[in-house]
């Protein structure tokens, strides 16, 4: 059935209810350390020991800039936010930003989740992704 | 210290050639370098390739009928012709071999390159920009050491004056800190002149045992090290993670491993070719190698250090900004030009008295990779 919305890819993300969203992380109980996307194994340590977790929805903003031409691969709009955040589990995202002026973010800025659409696939679905949005 | 020495180098430019094959570019260095080494003969070939497919390493050695032996494509990102070293002079120093043929070959389409590192849903989020995660890196380094838009544009102009005295580096033409910041914006604060261009080439180096014979360039250490776990954007690792900045990056971890085996430190350097796959690279390089002190780049840059001429000039043969950079390729290029300058036959672009060379990569992977020569 055409005209869903359809995740980039499905258990990196869900929206338990509309307009919330949450990043689907992992925590390792061997060293304590946050990971996304999740995994069965820590990538730090190497333990098997590791609990899926919903994380923060706010973070701040390690770093940023905008990209003005598709990459490989890619066909949403352009230009368009990219950057990291970091989360107060101490993890740092790679992500797209909702923003297209380098101007409008600085470091440490608060910024919180949201999902937003790609392109439309070629069954008529809005594919959708994770990015965080200046808050 | 390895008991290896370089018999020969061959290149084939860098830059864009529509008409020639991969296997043609790679014909070309080979045949060079087996001129220099004057005998044809080798035991095994090792050819570092990111993007030339299937035994490519066997087509180019077929074309010159010198195949029967073992050949082995050696793939690590922009540190493929490294890697591709270090096993041959490995293989040397194990017994195993005598004489060893290491060459690097690509052609790389225009613009942004494609990578299978990256999964394809990281595609179609695009999170597979790579400028943009070296835009992020050059952010973070302005913050971090002070270094302004400004000092990255000098490097382009330093790199980009070395590579008029190179006849094999795709531009030849001298560029201004004005032109350079004129530049059309790819990601902040990255210009177009700030990023080199991934183009096609070839490059090739004979390995034989046998260090002190007169005259002969040594291969005294080949390192090649990946990043450790939770280095996040120390080098491009798309992936999310924790704060490396207590984690050593891959390129320290491959120089303290090469000036070990080399018994050298970085004072002893007198040139130096390092990854300047933009702008910003070339000063964390400057960092991570030990060549300068938290946050000393940009001054260094300022007053001409790394310049012909300078204190120690870093990317004499005008780095990857003026060469552009076949992945498989660019590491043997370097040692190329270090060769030359170790042998005073660099011409134009001669460091004088050279005696210790070092050269550098870092990429996808991430891996980084340290090889050092003497004279």
């Amino acid at each position: 059935m055409s005209g869903q919305r359809v995740p980039v890819r499905a258990g990196l993300f869900d929206e338990p209810s509309p307009g919330v969203a949450q990043l689907l992380g992992a925590r390792c109980r061997a060293c304590d350390r946050y990971f996304f996307p999740r995994a069965d194994q820590c990538p730090y340590c190497s333990s098997t020991d590791a609990e899926p977790v919903a994380l923060s929805d706010t973070g701040s903003v390690w770093g940023w800039t905008i990209v003005h031409t598709a990459p490989p691969g890619y066909e949403g709009p352009v230009p368009f936010g990219f950057g990291v955040v970091e989360l107060p589990e101490g993890l740092r995202v790679v992500t797209r930003l909702e923003v297209t002026d380098p101007a409008d973010l600085d470091f440490g800025a608060p910024v919180r989740l949201a999902v937003a659409p790609l392109h439309e696939n070629d069954d008529g679905d809005l594919v959708v992704t994770y990015t965080f949005a200046p808050t | 210290m390895t008991d290896v020495r370089i018999a020969g180098v061959g290149l084939h430019p860098f830059g864009r050639f529509p008409d020639r094959t991969v296997t043609d570019l790679g014909v070309t260095a080979v045949r060079a370098a087996l001129a220099e080494a004057g005998d044809p003969r080798f035991d095994a070939a090792f050819c570092g390739t990111a993007y030339a497919g299937v035994a490519a390493g066997h087509k180019v050695l077929s074309a010159i009928g010198r195949t029967g032996g073992p050949i082995l494509d050696v793939e690590a990102g922009c540190a493929s012709g490294a890697a591709a070293l270090m096993l041959a002079a490995g293989a040397i120093d194990a017994g195993q071999y005598d004489t060893v043929l290491v060459f690097g070959i690509e052609k790389m389409p225009k613009g942004i390159i494609r990578s299978s590192f990256f999964e394809p849903w990281r595609e179609a989020a695009g999170l597979a920009a790579t400028p943009a995660y070296f835009a992020l890196r050059a952010q973070r380094l302005q913050r971090e050491t002070g270094v302004t838009k400004e000092q990255l544009a000098r490097v382009v102009v330093k790199n980009r004056r070395h590579g008029v005295d190179n006849p094999d580096a795709m531009f030849q033409k001298e560029t201004t800190v004005e032109d350079v910041l004129a530049s059309r914006v790819v990601c902040e604060p990255l210009h177009l002149f700030m990023l080199c261009s991934p183009n096609e080439g070839a490059a090739a180096v004979v390995l034989r045992r046998g260090a002190d014979a007169p005259g002969a360039v040594r291969l005294a250490a080949t390192a090649l090290r990946s990043h450790l776990p939770g280095s996040v954007l120390g080098e491009a690792t798309p992936l999310s993670g924790v704060d490396d900045s207590d984690i050593t990056p891959p390129t320290t971890l491959a120089a303290q491993d090469a000036f070990v085996v080399a018994g050298v430190t970085p004072a002893d350097l007198d040139v130096v070719e390092c990854q300047d796959t933009d702008a910003a690279r070339e000063l964390l390089s400057y960092e991570e190698l030990g060549i300068c002190e938290h946050g000393e780049q940009g001054r260094m840059v300022d007053e001409g250090a790394t310049t012909l001429g300078g204190r120690l000039p870093v990317n004499p043969s005008g780095g990857l900004l003026s060469k552009g950079e076949p992945l498989g390729a660019s590491a043997l290029g370097q040692v190329v030009e270090l060769t030359r300058q170790l042998r005073s036959s660099a011409g134009p672009r001669q460091v004088d008295g050279a005696r210790v060379a070092l050269a550098h990569t870092v990429g996808r992977g991430a891996n980084a990779s340290v090889t050092i020569l003497t004279r």
